[in-house]
């Protein structure tokens, strides 16, 4: 491990791979020679890896770091002394005193003839790609073509991501891996055999019509430009990027590392970077998903509604237009107004009339900075974000039972899982590259329990699909809890040496057996029982969590089974083992740890411990912090409703599409006497501002994020602030100064040295080690800890150091089903589209991919209403109703509809129910009553003006010219 | 009973009851001492067993000639679950001993495959049989159903308490299955591809376990091992040659078919007197001594005993002793195309130097036929062949570059005679 020392962040990445369990048979270091040199190679490397460390170049072109080893290209062929044959430098391991010669005359000839015969039927490469062929070619003089050309196929030009070029094709199945090992998708195959081989989409498809995801790991993957990322509208034009910055993915909570090429202050291509978290690996989204910065709408300039302007929540502003309700105006005009609309409110209702929303978008500075402005400035904890929407109920049970509420072990850890349970997640669609780890996990060995009313996309891969009626979670869990103890298989030990409560939950458990549950949780008790056998005497299981689990009125009470199930068995507090809620936003974490939250200060403080507000207005500078706890997101809409509050400040957050009851929650919007919103495009909740201050998309900002696994990683600009656009983290100081506060202008390096003292559990983490590693988890208390993957390894942060069992009861959700609206409704996310869509619909890739509203229900649902697939139809709810098509979809149980949130021309949340969960405050988005029937109008397509111009294209460019148009 | 013919100088002991339908049932089997050989194994340690067959330095018949007591030995008792495969995918053109041993004594290769089987702890004994050999897997699968109904195969075989299952399993057509590793990506569901070895199958091999592959004339001639001693074994054939072998005899030959015979037996011989010499009395061009992925010899290099060690100092291999036999009318560059055209087709595609090379081969072999080649094209097709020979990951490109090489090298002229004009006339059959 020392020879890692000073290779920024080799070990966790070594360790990550590790963990994928392909173990190398040289485990300690190994000398051996090369090229007559005497070398050292690490443990694990292979001589192709030793010697590339070395500066010995062996060709290669099958080969590339991250994918299996296959040697089927015999680029790399080397000629180890004593052997009869040549070997293939990447597959072979040094063994003590080997002799090898990469350059030996026979080695030599091998390579360049492999080269020759590939280069031979290789079309010249197309400008812009840097094919491996050519490079190695050239490096090795190799350009003879001693025979003919064969026909080469033409383009594939189906899908709108991704080109693909088999002419230019090596069969050297980088790509066959990387769809099939690495993101365990099975599109990619290689067909045929000998000279016919070639690779194929599902059945010899046209890519655009297979399954594929788009993950564009194959394109990645391709070392001579066979699958290519479509760049431009013309196929084949590939202008090189001018510069290469290493930066994050902006969308979900997975965190990936990125590198962004960017050309003419343009994205021009995302590349997956090798992170602990990705290892290299992107999804649909972060790879091509990241066009929406520079998308027409993106707002350039500071804007003030004009005089007179009514704010209309049932009509809201066409974000194309935004001069129709607002007005142009200087940041000093529009700061002032913002301050002076805050400030007058202040004066005249008290702190508790002011409320803000932070965004778990943003960075940890913005998120720290955002806050305190709220509690310093504002002077009340009236302060909140989407975590309330996502994890809430999640996070309230593990702060009850266990004094944290983050991950207690990381992604990668699945990989030294003997099972692990997925229960109301949808991994593959919402956290896609952390689901490519449980489908490697399974590939090794590991069994899988999914749990979730759909059949989702892993059920392909699991050992037991519990695929339970919706709302009846804690039915299936407290049977699965019942059988452990019935059965005898309850961990003693760790039960008596580790936890507080048992006889509470044995007592209570004991009239939930699975025999009772299976008629409401619709599992047959034998299934409850082998799942729970199962994850129970497994040597290490481990469990993830969605919103499936939290987004309930009794989403707590879920979570509390949850964390029965670990405390019960022991699974928890050990590799491999713990308590994973998959974090939805890409900094929801670290929002949440900077005290984004109205009953926290940063680092999960009370705000009613009086140490910890003394300690926390010693850091802030002000005596009389806010010492009751603020409102949450659904409380603040309702209190704005009530007029109890009057003005907000909302950062990069999108109530008016994210709340539930949306038109409950727009309509207290629009009764805000005044609005602040910092955003990049006019979002629906932007429509309904007083003041709009156009914010840094994420690629235009430095800062740190904290993904699902409690790592704290680098975001690094790489474009030019666009128009008149200023860093959010200005606009909150400026605005701090204009509130009277004595701000100085710092940058995120600054704010974080501030936030290591708000935060010791990061405290420390530097900035350097940030810069130079790029990535570091907490807890890391002292400066060089190398972080804790994994917590709750001797005791848990309670005061006695014991978890606590916390008993739940069965209870329905709050709108069962009736004869009026007789089909449960589930909302949730699709592949392509994140959260509101603002930024995703808004991506060209994205919205050619999924650019319809839809709602999805069972085969059997359809033929009952008799709707064929696309037809349209209306969703209605006591709330009231949206049109959408309709989708064929097996995965979805008879009698629910599903139906993703992001798109604006229906939106799901004008159905959802807004009663809370009494614990984590957290919506029932899962689950609520609605009718289905035919529409009597099809939605127009409508989005943000992309899926017309990139899906459609001739058709919309004939509707926009033809004499129809309108 | 004479199997097609048969000689008074074979010795027949894997042979011996060819020909003889009883000897197909168990039953029959039995009459003949069969199954004798299993009581006696495990009636000795695991270790013993392998020591036998390890002492009678028996070479492996399936082409390589390792020596298959080595070959045991390799396997460790860890407590991993071990596997037997039989490499019942005999497809090499020229070969056709596997598929007369299956056709006719089921039950000795059974034998053979389950003393194997307790020899390296293996609880379960894969049969991968050619998917065309439709009547050898028809009678092989009526002995395993014979050998379970008599307690043989399954939970305690001979009432020994060892379990042993026997599983038979069909190719699909794909001659690069025979290749003992993508034979195990195959038997697994996975693309018929060979793997890049080390690991080697005693360590990773079918279902990533240790697993130890046998041709099935070499597990055939374990009974008889077991029973009559590895030195009775070892007093047959040459020092390091051992016991007999099935000579597989085809082409422009007056006598054709399997002949059993001591390794070491004269080659000439065996052509001229025991196979009655050349058809139509012609005379003798070329022979492929081991199977077509062995270079050729010339008529005058043939005065060698064929035993292992002795055809590879001639310049070529016995291998499976599958001698395809040529006669002066041959045309040996359109022999030697319809070879190259049988590996360019079955090659799996996955080493660039065989997939493009066999295919690289072919077009200029065609090329050379259709008198259109030119000297380079020769020049070419040296290099190129010897840059296929050991830089792949299996021996097809080695299989397909042997007859371009040899024939080269030994026939030149017939090259030559076509570079520049037209193909002569005289067409081999």
């Amino acid at each position: 491990m020392s020879a890692l020392d000073g290779v920024p962040g080799a070990l966790a990445r070594l360790e990550a791979r590790q963990a994928l369990g392909r173990p190398a048979p040289n485990a300690a270091p190994v000398r051996f020679t090369l090229d007559g040199n005497e070398i050292t190679a690490l443990p694990g490397e292979t001589i192709l890896q030793a010697a590339a460390r070395h500066d010995v170049p062996v060709p290669h072109l099958c080969y590339t770091e991250g994918l299996r080893p296959d040697g089927n290209c015999r680029a790399c062929m080397v000629e180890i002394a004593g052997e009869r044959v040549l070997a293939p430098s990447c597959c072979r391991y040094p063994t003590k005193g080997m002799q090898v010669s990469t350059k030996s005359k026979r080695a030599l000839k091998a390579q360049k003839l492999v080269l020759e015969l590939l280069l031979t039927d290789s079309p010249e490469p197309a400008p812009g790609v840097d094919s491996e062929l050519n490079r190695w070619a050239r490096q090795l003089g190799v350009s003879a073509y001693r025979l003919p050309r064969r026909a080469q196929p033409e383009p594939d030009l189906s899908h709108p991501a991704i080109e693909v070029r088999l002419d230019a094709c090596i069969q050297c199945t980088r790509c066959v891996r990387a769809c099939r090992e690495e993101q365990v998708n099975d599109v990619i195959g290689y067909a045929h055999r000998g000279s016919e081989a070639k690779i194929v989409f599902d059945l010899d498809d046209p890519m655009g019509l297979s399954t594929c995801v788009a993950c564009g790991e194959c394109v990645q993957a391709c070392p001579t430009g066979a699958l290519l990322p479509v760049l431009t509208q013309a196929p084949g034009e590939r202008p090189r990027p001018e510069r290469v910055v290493e930066s994050l993915c902006p969308y979900c909570g997975v965190g990936c590392q990125t590198t962004i090429h960017v050309r003419d202050d343009r994205v021009h291509a995302i590349e997956g970077r090798d992170g602990p978290s990705n290892l290299g690996r992107l999804c649909v989204k972060g790879r091509f998903g990241f066009d929406y910065v520079h998308h027409p709408q993106r707002l350039l300039k500071p804007l003030i509604r004009r005089e007179g302007v009514p704010k209309d929540a049932m009509q809201l502003a066409d974000p194309g237009r935004p001069l129709d309700v607002f007005r142009e105006a200087s940041w000093e005009e529009a700061l002032d107004a913002a301050a002076c609309g805050l400030q007058a409110l202040h004066s005249s209702h008290g702190p508790g009339a002011l409320a803000g929303f932070g965004s778990a978008k943003g960075s940890n500075e913005e998120a720290y900075l955002f806050q305190k402005l709220i509690r310093v400035g504002f002077g009340t904890n009236n302060v909140d974000h989407c975590t309330r929407l996502c994890h809430a109920s999640s996070v309230a049970a593990l702060m009850e039972n266990v004094s944290s509420g983050a991950v207690s072990n990381q992604v990668s850890d699945v990989q030294y899982a003997d099972c692990f349970l997925v229960i109301g997640a949808n991994p593959t669609v919402n956290h896609p590259v952390a689901a490519t780890f449980m489908k490697n996990a399974i590939e090794r060995g590991a069994k899988l329990i999914l749990a979730d009313p759909r059949r989702t996309e892993l059920a392909r891969h699991a050992t037991h699909v519990l695929q339970f009626r919706p709302d009846t979670d804690v039915a299936l869990l407290n049977a699965m809890l019942h059988t452990i103890i019935d059965e005898g298989l309850a961990n003693r030990d760790f039960i008596r040496d580790r936890t507080l409560g048992y006889e509470a939950l044995a007592g209570m458990l004991r009239a939930y057996s699975p025999e009772a549950m299976q008629h409401i949780c619709g599992i047959p008790a034998a299934e409850i029982r082998a799942a729970a056998r199962l994850y129970a005497t497994s040597p290490r299981a481990m469990i993830f969590w969605g919103m499936g689990v939290s987004q309930h009125v009794h989403g707590t009470d879920n979570a509390r089974c949850l964390i029965s199930l670990a405390l019960l068995t022991g699974q928890i507090g050990r590799r491999g083992t713990g308590l994973h809620p998959l974090r939805g936003q890409n900094n929801v974490q670290g929002a949440s740890d900077m005290g984004l939250i109205p009953m926290f200060y940063p680092d999960y403080r009370p705000v009613t411990d009086p140490a910890a507000r003394a300690y926390f207005g010693e850091l802030w500078g002000r005596a009389d912090l806010d010492p009751e706890k603020g409102l949450t997101v659904v409380e603040i809409m309702n209190a704005a409703l009530k007029k109890q509050v009057r003005g907000m400040y909302i950062m990069g957050e999108n109530p008016a599409m994210s709340d539930p009851d949306v038109a409950h929650a727009r309509e207290a919007l629009a009764a805000l006497d005044f609005l602040v919103v910092q955003d990049i495009f006019l979002t629906e909740t932007a429509s309904l501002a007083d003041v709009i201050l156009p914010a840094s998309a994420f690629p235009e900002k430095t800062g740190t994020f904290t993904n699902t696994d409690r790592r704290v990683q680098l975001g690094r600009a790489a474009l030019p602030l666009p128009g008149e656009v200023r860093q959010d983290l200005w606009i909150i100081q400026e605005l701090a100064r204009r509130l009277g506060l004595d701000w100085s202008h710092r940058e995120s390096a600054d704010v974080w040295q501030e936030i290591r003292r708000a935060v010791p559990s990061s405290g420390g983490i530097t900035w350097e080690r940030l810069e130079r590693e790029h990535a570091v988890t907490y807890p890391c208390r002292n400066e060089g800890d190398p972080g804790e993957s994994v917590i709750f390894t001797q005791s848990f942060p309670t005061p006695t150091g014991r978890a606590q069992f916390t008993p739940a009861e069965f209870r329905r959700g709050d709108e069962p089903p009736d004869a009026e609206y007789p089909l449960v409704f589930i909302t949730g996310r699709i592949l392509e589209h994140w959260h509101t869509g603002a930024m995703t619909r808004r991506a060209g890739v994205l919205d050619a991919l999924e650019p319809l509203p839809m709602v999805s229900m069972a085969p059997a649902e359809l033929a009952k209403l008799g709707l064929a697939p696309g037809d349209a139809v209306t969703v209605r709810s006591r709330r009231g109703s949206v049109t959408a098509l309709v989708r064929r979809d097996p995965a979805v149980p008879a009698g629910s509809v599903f139906m993703p949130f992001a798109y604006v021309e229906a939106a799901a949340n004008l159905l959802t129910n807004p009663k809370l969960d009494p614990f984590g405050k957290i919506p029932e988005f899962k689950y609520c009553a609605v009718g289905v029937e035919r529409a009597a109008t099809a939605p127009g397509v409508a989005g943000y003006g992309i899926a017309a111009e990139v899906w459609a294209g001739g058709e919309a460019e004939a509707r926009a010219e033809g004499p129809a148009a309108s | 009973m004479a199997y097609p013919y048969r000689d008074e100088r074979e010795v027949r002991i894997l042979s011996a009851h060819f020909g003889d339908p009883e000897a197909r049932t168990l039953a029959g089997w039995r009459q003949r001492g069969g199954y004798e050989a299993l009581g006696q194994a495990l009636a000795l340690s695991p270790e013993q067993v392998t020591e036998i067959v390890k002492n009678s330095a028996l070479r492996g018949r399936g082409g390589a000639g390792f020596p298959t007591g080595l070959k045991w030995s390799f396997l460790r008792n860890d407590g991993r679950p071990h596997y037997v495969l039989v490499n019942s995918d005999e497809s090499e053109p020229g070969a056709f001993k596997d598929r007369e041993l299956c056709r006719w004594t089921p039950h000795q290769l059974l034998e053979g495959a389950l003393i194997n089987a307790y020899a390296i702890r293996a609880q379960h004994v894969y049969i991968y049989m050619r998917g065309e050999f439709f009547e050898p897997a028809q009678i092989v699968a009526r002995a395993i159903d014979e050998a379970y109904a008599a307690g043989i195969a399954g939970p305690d075989v001979l009432g020994s308490g060892v379990t042993i299952d026997v599983t038979l399993h069909l190719g699909a057509g794909a001659y690069i299955c025979g290749e003992e590793t993508a034979l195990m990506n195959s038997l697994e569901g996975r693309r018929g591809q060979p793997r890049v070895k080390p690991p080697f199958p005693a360590v990773f091999g079918a279902f990533g376990q240790p697993t130890n592959i046998n041709n099935v004339e070499t597990l055939c001639t374990v009974p008889h091992i077991i029973r009559n001693g590895a030195d009775w074994w070892r007093s047959i054939g040459t020092d390091k040659s051992t016991g007999t072998k099935l000579f597989n005899m085809s082409g422009h030959l007056v006598r054709r078919g399997n002949f059993e015979f001591p390794l070491g037996f004269n080659m000439k011989e065996l052509i001229y007197d025991v196979c009655g010499g050349i058809r139509d009395g012609r005379s003798l061009k070329a022979v492929i001594p081991g199977g077509s992925s062995v270079p050729m010899l010339a008529a005058h290099e043939l005065d060698i005993p064929c035993a292992y060690e002795r055809v590879a100092t001639a310049g070529s291999k016995l291998g499976t002793a599958s001698m395809i036999v040529m006669d002066d009318r041959t045309d040996i560059v359109k022999q030697v195309r319809r070879m190259v055209e049988f590996y360019a087709h079955e090659s799996c595609g996955q080493c660039t130097p065989c997939r493009e090379g066999t295919a690289w081969l072919a077009r200029i072999m065609r090329r050379i036929e259709a008198g259109q080649g030119t000297e380079a094209d020769l020049a070419l097709l040296v290099d190129l062949g010897k840059n296929m020979t050991g830089t792949t990951i299996c021996v097809l490109s080695d299989s397909a570059a042997a007859p371009v090489l040899s024939s080269l090298a030994k026939f030149k002229d017939e090259y030559l005679a076509l570079i520049g004009r037209a193909a002569p006339v005289a067409a081999a059959v």
